[in-house]
C-alpha cells in the first residue's frame, strides 16, 4: 500500500510535465480536428477563470481536450459530444450559459437596461422641455466667485 | 527597525486622515477659516506619512528581510532587483499599501496644486478624501498589515510566482490603481459639491483633468495587462471577459461616460445630476473591483465565507460608501436644476446617447460578472458566464455608440442636422464604403459579420481625421494659417480626435486578428516546412536547455517570405522548479501586416514536436490604438483651461482684473 503510493508519488513528480504545457497532439482529419476546436472554445477549463480549454494549459484543460477530441473521432455529433461532457460536469462548463431556468434574467437584462435607460432619458428630455429653463441654481454665485469663472471659462474663448 | 518605523508611520497616517476627514469638514460647514486651512497641510502630512511606510516596506525586499512575514511569503532572495521591488504589490497586503499610496498621492496633489480652489470646497475635497483613507488605512491595519514579523526568519523566501516576473505584469497592477483610485477625486470632488449644493461649470472644470488622469492611467493598466495575457499565456488570447478583467473595465466604461458628460456641464451648464452620479458610480465600481478581487469572491462563494473577515471589511465600507454618497445624493440632487435647452440632435444629445449606451454596456458587463455569484448564493445553481455571452450583448450595444462617435464632434451645440454633418463627412463615408467593398472582395473567407464591423473601425479614424482637417480648414486656406490654427486651437479638441482614431484603431485590431486569424496546430518534423500567413515557416528541430532559475526547451524555426529569409523564431517551454510552474515564452514576430505567433508543444516520439503557429492580421492595432487613445487623454490634459492656475495668454486682461490674484 505504502509503496503502491510512494510509485504514484514518484510518477507525479517525475512525469514529463514539464513539457506538458502548450500543445497536444490534432486529429489526423483535418474536418474532425476543426470541429474539436470549435467545441473546444465553448468550454471552460475546469480550474481557470473564464478561459476555454482551447485557450488554457491547465492539465485538466488538455485531458478534457482529449476527452472531446475522443468523442469526435468516435463519431459523436457536436451536440452530442458537448452533451456528454456537460452530463459530466454540469452547465458550469459551459461558456455560453443555456437559456434557461436561472439564467432567463441574465439574457433578458441587456435589453431591460436599454429599455429602462432609453425610457429615464426620454422622461428626462420631456421634464425639462416643459418646465422654462431657470438658470438660478440652489445657490447662485457671487461677484468674486463670477469674475473667477469668468477667468476660467476665458481659457478656450477667442 | 525599519518594519516598526513603518508600521508606526502607517497608525499615524490613520489618526492623521481621521483629523483631516473631520476637522475640515466641520470647519467649512461652520465657516471656521482655521479649521478649513488645516486640510492643506494635514494633506501633505498623511502622504508624507504613507510614503515613509511603503518606503519601509520597499526597504524590506530590497535588503530580503526575512524576518518581515510578507517578504518571506512573497520574495527570494535570488530574483533580480526589479522583481524583488515590483514584488512590494504583488500581494495581497502590498498592493493595498500601494492603493493606501496612490490615495495619499492624490490627496498631497490636490492640497499642492489645488491653488485655484476656493478654501471650504477644496476641504470639503480633501476630508471627503481622507475619509476615504480611514477606510482603507483601517482595512490595512486590521486586516492585511504587512509589517507582520516572522520569528524566527526563515532563511530564504518562498519566491514569487514565474508568471508575475514578467515586465508587463510588474507595472500593471500600479497603473491600474492609479486610474481606480484617480477615480477617487471625481467623487470626492462630487460629494463636496453635494455638500455645498452646487455644481456648475467650474466644478466641472476642476473635475476633468483628475477624470481624464486617471482614464489615461486606467487605459494604461487595462492595456498592459491585456498585452501580458497575449504574450505570456501562449494562446494568442488577450481578452477573456474573466470577472476580474471586467473590474477593471467597468470602471472604465463608466469614467468614459463619466468624461463625456463632463463636457455637457461644463460647456452648457445641463447633465448636472447625471454626472456627479457618473462620479460616484465610477469610483463605486473601482471599489467593487478592489472588493472582487481581494476578497477571494471571485473563486469561490466559499472561500469568501471561511475567511470572511477581508472581504466583509471592504464589503461594508463599499456599502458604507454607496449608500453614504446616494443617500447624500437623493437629498441635494433635486435641487439642483440645469439650464441649456437642447434639441435631440445636437452635441449635447450625441454626448447623451453616448452616456445612454455606455452605462447601459456597463450595466451589462456589470450582470455578467456577478450573475453567477449571486445565482450559486441564492439557489446553488452554478453556471459560467463567458465570453460569448459578452460577445452577444457588449458587441451589439457598442456598435452604435462606435457610430456615432465620428459624427458627434460634427454636430454643433443645441441643434444640429444629422445630414448635414453627414455631408461634411463625405470623404470620411467615402472611405468606410471604400472599406466596405475592399474587405467584400478581398477577404470575404471571414465570418460575414467582421466586413461591417471592420468598415466601423475606418469610419471612425476617417471620421476623426476628417474632422481634423475641418477644424484646420485645409486645402481651404493657406497651409501657413492652417499651421496656426493646428497650434491656437483648443488642445482638448485634439485629444478627442487622437482618442476617438485610437479606438477606431482598437477596432479593425480587434476585428482583424480574430476574424482572418490563421491558426496551425501540426506535428513538425524537422527540416518540415508549413505556410501561415503568407509566410513559409521551416521547424529545425527544438532542444533542452538550462536556463538561470528553470530548465527549458526552445523550438527553432526559421521564416521566410517568398524565398528570402525574414526572422528566426524561438519560443520556449519552460519550468521553475521553485514554486513549482511551467510557462510558455511565445514567440512573437510582428510585421506591418501583424503577428507571427508560435508556440513549442510536446515532443511526440521519434523527433517530432507538437507546435502551434498563429498569424493574427493587425493584432498590434489593439496596443498601438489603445496608446493613441492615451496620448489623446495627454494632450487634452495639456489644455491650457486645465493647467490650473496658469495665467490665459491672450484673455481679456482688462475684463477681470480683480481676479487675477486668485486667491
Amino acid at each position: 500500500m505504502l509503496r503502491a503510493s510512494l510509485v504514484a508519488l514518484a510518477l507525479i513528480l517525475l512525469a514529463p510535465s514539464a513539457w506538458a504545457v502548450a500543445v497536444d497532439k490534432p486529429l489526423a482529419d483535418p474536418a474532425l480536428e476543426a470541429r474539436a476546436r470549435a467545441i473546444h472554445k465553448q468550454l471552460r477549463c475546469l480550474v481557470c477563470q473564464n478561459q476555454s480549454i482551447e485557450d488554457s494549459n491547465a492539465d485538466l484543460a488538455r485531458d478534457l481536450r482529449l476527452l472531446v477530441r475522443e468523442r469526435i473521432a468516435a463519431g459523436d455529433s457536436d451536440a452530442a459530444a458537448i452533451g456528454y461532457i456537460v452530463e459530466r460536469y454540469g452547465d458550469w462548463v459551459l461558456l455560453k450559459p443555456p437559456v434557461k431556468g436561472g439564467t432567463v434574467m441574465l439574457w433578458l437584462a441587456p435589453l431591460l437596461f436599454l429599455a429602462l435607460a432609453v425610457l429615464l432619458t426620454v422622461l428626462w428630455y420631456r421634464g425639462r422641455q416643459a418646465q422654462p429653463a431657470t438658470a438660478a441654481t440652489a445657490t447662485p454665485l457671487d461677484d468674486d466667485e463670477q469674475a473667477r469663472l469668468r477667468k476660467l471659462l476665458d481659457g478656450d474663448e477667442r | 527597525m525599519t518594519a516598526e518605523l513603518g508600521h508606526y508611520a502607517l497608525v499615524l497616517a490613520l489618526a492623521v486622515a481621521l483629523v483631516q476627514g473631520l476637522v475640515p469638514l466641520y470647519g467649512a460647514h461652520r465657516g471656521e477659516a482655521g479649521w478649513i486651512a488645516l486640510a492643506r497641510p494635514a494633506a501633505a502630512v498623511q502622504c508624507l506619512l504613507i510614503v515613509v511606510a511603503f518606503g519601509a516596506l520597499t526597504n524590506a525586499y530590497v535588503s530580503s528581510d526575512f524576518s518581515v512575514l510578507n517578504v518571506a511569503s512573497n520574495s527570494h532572495s535570488a530574483k533580480p532587483l526589479l522583481y524583488k521591488i515590483t514584488g512590494v504589490w504583488g500581494n495581497h497586503e502590498g498592493s493595498l499599501l500601494l492603493w493606501v499610496l496612490i490615495l495619499a498621492l492624490f490627496g498631497g496633489a490636490v492640497a499642492l496644486f489645488g491653488g485655484n480652489l476656493p478654501a471650504p470646497f477644496r476641504a470639503r475635497v480633501l476630508a471627503v478624501q481622507a475619509l476615504i483613507a480611514v477606510g482603507f488605512l483601517s482595512f490595512v491595519l486590521f486586516t492585511s498589515n504587512p509589517f507582520a514579523r516572522l520569528l524566527p526568519p526563515p532563511v530564504d523566501g518562498r519566491g514569487l510566482n514565474p508568471l508575475l516576473q514578467d515586465p508587463g505584469l510588474a507595472f500593471h497592477p500600479p497603473f491600474l490603481y492609479l486610474g481606480y483610485v484617480g477615480f477617487s477625486m471625481a467623487f470626492s470632488f462630487a460629494v463636496a459639491a453635494l455638500i455645498e449644493g452646487r455644481v456648475d461649470a467650474a466644478w466641472a472644470r476642476w473635475v476633468r483633468p483628475w477624470t481624464l488622469a486617471a482614464w489615461c492611467f486606467l487605459t494604461v493598466g487595462i492595456g498592459l495587462g491585456s498585452w501580458w495575457a497575449y504574450y505570456e499565456l501562449g494562446w494568442g488570447g488577450w481578452w477573456f471577459w474573466d470577472p476580474v478583467e471586467n473590474a477593471s473595465f467597468m470602471p472604465w466604461l463608466a469614467g468614459t461616460a463619466l468624461l463625456h458628460s463632463s463636457i455637457v456641464v461644463e460647456k452648457r451648464d445641463s447633465l448636472k445630476n447625471w454626472t456627479v452620479l457618473l462620479a460616484i458610480l465610477t469610483f463605486s465600481l473601482s471599489l467593487l473591483g478592489t472588493f472582487l478581487v481581494r476578497s477571494g469572491v471571485l473563486t469561490s462563494v466559499h472561500a469568501f465565507a471561511t475567511d470572511p473577515a477581508r472581504g466583509s471589511f471592504i464589503l461594508a465600507f463599499l456599502f458604507v460608501v454607496v449608500a453614504g454618497s446616494l443617500g447624500l445624493y437623493a437629498l441635494r440632487a433635486p435641487a439642483m436644476r440645469g439650464g441649456g435647452l437642447f434639441a435631440p440632435v445636437s452635441r449635447e444629445g450625441a454626448l447623451v446617447f453616448n452616456n445612454l449606451l455606455l452605462s447601459t454596456a456597463c450595466a451589462t458587463v456589470f450582470l455578467g460578472t456577478l450573475y453567477p455569484l449571486f445565482l450559486d448564493a441564492l439557489s446553488g445553481q452554478k453556471i459560467t458566464v463567458g465570453p460569448p455571452y459578452f460577445h452577444a450583448t457588449f458587441g451589439p450595444l457598442m456598435v452604435p455608440v462606435l457610430l456615432a462617435t465620428a459624427l458627434g464632434p460634427m454636430l454643433p451645440w443645441k441643434r444640429g442636422d444629422l445630414l448635414g454633418a453627414l455631408q461634411r463627412l463625405k470623404f470620411a463615408v467615402a472611405a468606410t464604403l471604400a472599406a466596405l467593398f475592399l474587405t467584400l472582395v478581398l477577404a470575404h473567407d471571414g465570418p460575414w459579420l467582421a466586413i461591417p464591423a471592420l468598415a466601423i473601425g475606418v469610419w471612425m479614424i476617417a471620421g476623426a481625421l476628417e474632422e481634423a482637417a475641418q477644424r484646420l480648414r485645409l486645402f481651404r486656406v493657406p497651409v501657413a494659417e492652417s499651421l496656426r490654427r493646428l497650434i491656437r486651437l483648443p488642445r482638448a479638441a485634439w485629444g478627442a480626435t487622437f482618442a476617438h482614431a485610437g479606438v477606431g484603431a482598437v477596432v479593425i485590431g480587434i476585428v482583424a486578428s480574430s476574424a482572418w486569424q490563421e491558426e496551425k496546430l501540426v506535428v513538425m518534423r524537422p527540416g518540415e516546412v508549413l505556410s501561415v500567413g503568407g509566410y513559409e515557416v521551416t521547424f529545425d528541430g527544438a532542444a533542452e536547455f538550462q536556463g538561470p532559475n528553470y530548465t527549458g526547451v526552445r523550438g527553432a524555426f526559421r521564416v521566410s517570405r517568398d524565398g528570402r529569409a525574414v526572422t528566426a523564431l524561438q519560443p520556449e517551454a519552460r519550468n521553475y522548479p521553485n514554486p513549482p510552474m511551467a510557462t510558455t515564452e511565445a514567440a512573437i514576430r510582428t510585421g506591418w501586416d501583424g503577428d507571427l505567433y508560435a508556440v513549442i508543444g510536446d515532443p511526440t516520439g521519434d523527433g517530432a514536436w507538437s507546435t502551434r503557429l498563429y498569424h493574427k492580421p493587425l493584432v498590434h492595432w489593439i496596443w498601438f490604438g489603445s496608446l493613441v487613445m492615451v496620448l489623446g487623454g495627454l494632450i487634452s490634459l495639456s489644455d491650457r483651461r486645465h493647467r490650473v492656475g496658469a495665467p490665459a495668454r491672450r484673455t481679456t486682461a482688462d475684463a477681470v482684473p480683480a481676479a487675477a490674484e486668485g486667491d
